[in-house]
């Protein structure tokens, strides 16, 4: 090896054989501009349609429950008795020839003489404006979802995070307790509570809160047990803190996030859990409404006047769906290693 | 293996004493009496209520109710049947429930897995998607809204099958209500499917397979399909819950003489003891499904027996 090697006299090196390089290049170290959480998960977030479409169709319908029973002329249990079961009329439409007001071919309103009247989805049995009625229904039906998010975390987490942290006997006899009142159908205690209480919006949230939580306790639980092991959390009990302050302060905390992020799956269990008992009629009574109850009514003249379950069936179908890919997407933004269902 | 089964029957047997329990309690504190009939007089009714053994003290009546449960007794009608007894009254609807759960059950895991394995063999084409787009749909909506609108449109509009319960042809009858329960078995099964399938095609063993030059239809039924079986046995148990509380609602829209509308009935009629009978049914169907799938659990992944029979 060592005699092929070329020996280059170093007496025979001249400038002209070496070349500058990078000669007019400015260099610079390539840096990214550093993205914060926060816009991580946003940017995830973005890339899913279906979770962007959730957000913006409920969105829509949250801005429609607020303004909705304002802008309809009409009161959510005004009763007009002349303008009984009217289908949906809707002005500039009407000319185009759907929502015009008739119904198997014939001009509703115009036989009644109400030629200056618009309902716009129609109305009810008793006269009543469907379109105030929908958006006062999904007032009721996006505000029980919340109280049920609410109730989920709070309930749900708090007897997670006892369970897991003590453990031992304690944790035997809470988890035990759980799995017995897992093992009750949410059917029965529904249908149950429901004819026990009297009936309106505090019975449905209180029906809420004894089936709800037992889903995220569980997430709760496996949460505390991965974190209580940490040394953080034994230099705080070193330094004295209290079991319960290590609870609320030290691990609380740290897993409020994921905790929130699956409360959303209970939104659209909670309104399915309120429609469903007004539909049995165990729900909301009447003159307030909700979309179970809109749609138990509906049903009741469901081949005489297919529109008045229409409206119903959609808003609620849309609000189910759109929660649902917003919880996925906001799942899958926060923790984008998860495998997707 | 015994071990963990006995514990779960243990915690089941205890689960359902308890629903006893409180569906007792509850009953007690519900308003109005099954006799709330004006023609009668106090005497009358203190009779009527003494015959029934409902002027014992609470937990006599449980206790005799507790003994007659467990010997098939479920007590007799007050009000909608008089006299007579729920076993027997409930007997022929529950079948009728159990059949179009069963029918929505079985053919919402076929569809679903077909649909499944379409999704995952075509996995990020358009099909995929718009099965993507399906399964959400229908895990979303919920299953009366399909049956509000499959008696709507299929079933009045174009007239093709009955709108309500026939009981002279329960065949075609039956055909929208187990649709309308069937989309969300279809929905939930198509999307672990799927999942499951993307996982197992990628890994090696099927790599191996296809090294083999197995074909690729021998390929998925023997290789991937039954490794994607097993975690779906997990969803089962939630679903058929699900199918549970669907039912419900499904029967009243179309009004299935099933037990659903025998509860519905009695809740009305504030007939006590139908309405504990019925609710007893229900968590006795639903104990059994879930310890079915736990012990089914155990037998497929020995690492959850071994887990909660030791601790």
């Amino acid at each position: 090896m060592d005699e092929e090697r070329t020996v280059i006299d170093p007496a025979n090196v001249s400038d002209k054989d070496f070349v500058f390089v990078q000669q007019g290049v400015k260099i610079m170290d390539e840096t990214y501009a550093s993205v914060s959480y926060m816009k991580d998960v946003w940017n995830h977030f973005r890339k899913n349609r279906g979770a962007v479409i959730g957000l913006v169709v409920i969105c829509l319908i949250i801005i429609m429950a607020i303004i909705g029973p304002m802008i309809s002329g009409y009161r959510y249990d005004e009763i007009i008795l002349t303008n009984q079961s009217l289908p949906p009329r809707i002005p500039l439409l009407e000319k185009l020839g759907i929502f015009n007001g008739s119904e198997r071919g014939r001009n509703v309103y115009f036989e009644r003489g109400l030629n200056d009247v618009y309902y716009w989805f129609g109305s009810d049995t008793n006269g009543r404006d469907l379109f105030t009625r929908i958006w006062m229904g999904t007032r009721v039906s996006l505000f029980i979802a919340l109280v049920a998010v609410v109730i989920d975390i709070v309930v749900g987490m708090s007897y997670g995070l006892i369970s897991g942290y003590f453990g031992g006997k304690v944790d035997m006899v809470m988890q035990r307790f759980a799995e017995i009142l897992n093992g009750v159908p949410t059917l029965v205690v529904v249908t149950l509570l429901g004819l026990v209480l009297p009936q309106g919006i505090p019975s449905i949230i209180f029906t809420l809160m004894i089936t709800g939580w037992i889903g995220m306790s569980r997430i709760a639980r496996a949460e505390v047990l991965k974190l209580k092991e940490n040394e953080y959390i034994l230099a705080s009990r070193t330094l004295g803190a209290k079991d319960f302050a290590i609870i609320f302060k030290d691990i609380m905390p740290n897993i409020f996030g994921q905790l929130i992020i699956m409360s959303m799956f209970s939104v659209p269990n909670a309104i399915f859990t309120e429609a469903f008992l007004s539909f049995v009629g165990l729900g909301i009574q009447p003159p307030q409404t909700s979309l179970g109850s809109l749609i138990s009514d509906g049903y009741k003249s469901l081949t005489i006047h297919p529109h008045m379950i229409m409206s119903s069936i959609i808003v609620l179908a849309l609000l189910m769906l759109s929660f649902n890919m917003l919880a996925d997407g906001i799942r899958d933004a926060f923790d984008p290693n998860q495998k997707k269902g | 293996m015994s071990k963990y089964v006995l514990k779960r029957l243990l915690i089941s047997i205890i689960t359902l004493i308890a629903i006893i329990f409180v569906l007792f309690i509850m009953l007690d504190l519900m308003p109005g009496s099954p006799f709330n009939d004006e023609k009668l007089s106090e005497a009358q009714k203190a009779i009527l209520l003494a015959k029934y053994g409902l002027d014992k003290p609470f937990y006599v009546r449980f206790g005799k109710y507790l003994v007659n449960v467990l010997k098939g007794d479920l007590g007799v009608s007050y009000t909608i049947n008089k006299n007579k007894a729920i076993a027997e009254m409930i007997a022929q609807p529950l079948k009728l429930s159990i059949k179009v759960g069963i029918q929505a059950m079985v053919i919402g895991s076929i569809i679903g897995l077909i649909f499944g394995i379409i999704a995952a063999l075509n996995h990020n084409t358009w099909i995929d998607s718009l099965f993507s787009v399906v399964s959400i749909v229908g895990v979303s909506v919920p299953s009366y809204v399909f049956a509000l609108l499959l008696a709507l449109f299929i079933g009045y509009k174009l007239n093709l099958v009955p709108i309500l319960y026939n009981a002279s042809d329960p065949g075609r009858s039956l055909i929208l209500p187990t649709i309308a329960l069937s989309m969300f078995p279809i929905a939930n099964i198509s999307r672990f499917t799927r999942s499951e399938m993307i996982d197992v095609l990628n890994s090696e063993y099927i790599l191996l397979v296809q090294a083999k030059g197995i074909k690729e239809k021998s390929m998925i039924i023997h290789h991937a399909l039954r490794n994607t079986m097993i975690p779906i046995v997990t969803v089962m148990g939630p679903l058929l819950v699900n199918l549970l509380t669907g039912s419900m609602v499904v029967e009243k829209v179309f009004a299935i003489p099933g037990i659903g509308q025998i509860m519905s009935q009695a809740i009305t009629n504030n007939d006590y003891n139908v309405v504990i009978a019925c609710a007893f049914v229900y968590s006795a169907l639903y104990i059994i499904m879930m310890l079915i799938v736990d012990i089914l659990y155990g037998i497929i992944d020995p690492r959850i027996r071994v887990a909660k029979g030791d601790s």
